[in-house]
């Protein structure tokens, strides 16, 4: 299968990333620019951690009017996995394709550790590795990580089981400790911590691995049941 | 067809929590002003418009503001507009 991994002015952790997909998958991981138009080779998307556009006028905000995010917003109608992470996760709210937003964390410092996740559902082509209740050790580092979204909206992602994460130890104040939640159609992934970052021993975890690896299960079995 | 001057306020919802504020509520209270509260920090921005009248014009920066400027999730907007003076 084929990745890509959106490339805005100001994106930093889009090698990371395709080196993540690289390590744990074998598959082949492009990056792709985000004045292309097209992104209809690709199986998987992913929107990288930074500081796009310099987090002019709000994270996501300009990024969202990118050349290619008509595709990224095309491959989400049609099914594609979609993982938006840090500020990938900031450009899909901005987009519209996950509701609420990431304000400024709680106590204005910009954490860049450790943190540990509960794993709140496996129903998702990116959480299908896991175990609802594991608990994941993967890196955060944002100063605007804090996610809200009005009590409407955080008792549908509740009712529809579209929380795939949440902090043991909230770091930033987020809503009911969400840490990464899921489109209805649970296509479309943010999060705010970096599974990218927790891929090998050197790096202290390999338990973001179980991300890219079920994402990777669920494309070859969705390719395998449309050849039958 | 004229020329005006907008000036676009943008800020955190009452609802939202406003941690930059809070920090200098608490900051101003640390250097005495005994009485200022509910500080609040938001944006502020200005740029020319021209449109046929004030009421075309008002209709555009409502729009860029609901689409661009401000971000209805957390955000809340006012504008003034003033038609420019000739030189």
């Amino acid at each position: 299968m084929k990745w890509a991994v959106i490339v805005f002015p100001g994106s930093n952790c889009d090698e990371d990333a395709q080196q993540a997909i690289i390590r744990v998958t074998g598959d082949e991981a492009t990056l792709v620019w985000h004045q292309e138009t097209s992104l209809a080779d690709y199986d998987a998307i992913v929107l990288p951690g930074g500081f796009s556009y310099g987090d002019y006028l709000r994270s996501g905000a300009i990024a969202r009017f990118a050349p290619i995010m008509k595709a990224v917003r095309d491959k989400a109608v049609q099914g594609t996995p979609i993982i938006g992470i840090c500020n990938g996760f900031q450009v899909l709210t901005e987009a519209h394709l996950l509701p609420g937003a990431l304000l400024r964390n709680r106590d204005l410092h910009f954490h860049c550790k450790m943190v540990e996740l509960r794993v709140e559902t496996n129903r998702s082509p990116f959480t299908a590795a896991y175990q609802p209740g594991d608990i994941l050790r993967i890196p955060i580092a944002h100063g605007e990580g804090r996610y809200f979204a009005d009590s409407a909206i955080l008792h549908e992602l509740q009712e529809d089981h579209r929380v795939a994460f949440r902090y043991v130890d909230n770091p930033n104040g987020s809503s009911e400790s969400i840490a990464g939640i899921l489109s209805k159609e649970r296509n479309v992934l943010g999060l705010m911590p970096h599974p990218e970052r927790a891929v090998a021993d050197f790096m202290r975890s390999t338990d973001g691995a179980g991300v890219f690896r079920s994402i990777h299960q669920y494309v070859t079995e969705r390719e395998g049941a449309h050849a039958h | 067809m004229t020329t005006y001057r907008a000036q676009v306020r943008v800020w955190l919802k009452p609802s939202v929590f406003d941690p930059q504020g809070n920090a200098v509520e608490k900051a101003l209270l640390t250097l005495g002003f005994a009485g200022i509260e509910e500080v609040r920090i938001g944006k502020s921005m200005e740029f020319l418009v021209t449109a046929d009248n004030q009421e075309s014009a008002e209709a555009m920066v409502d729009r860029a503001c609901r689409d661009v400027l401000c971000n209805p999730v957390m955000e809340m907007y006012t504008f003034t507009l003033e038609a420019r003076q000739e030189a």
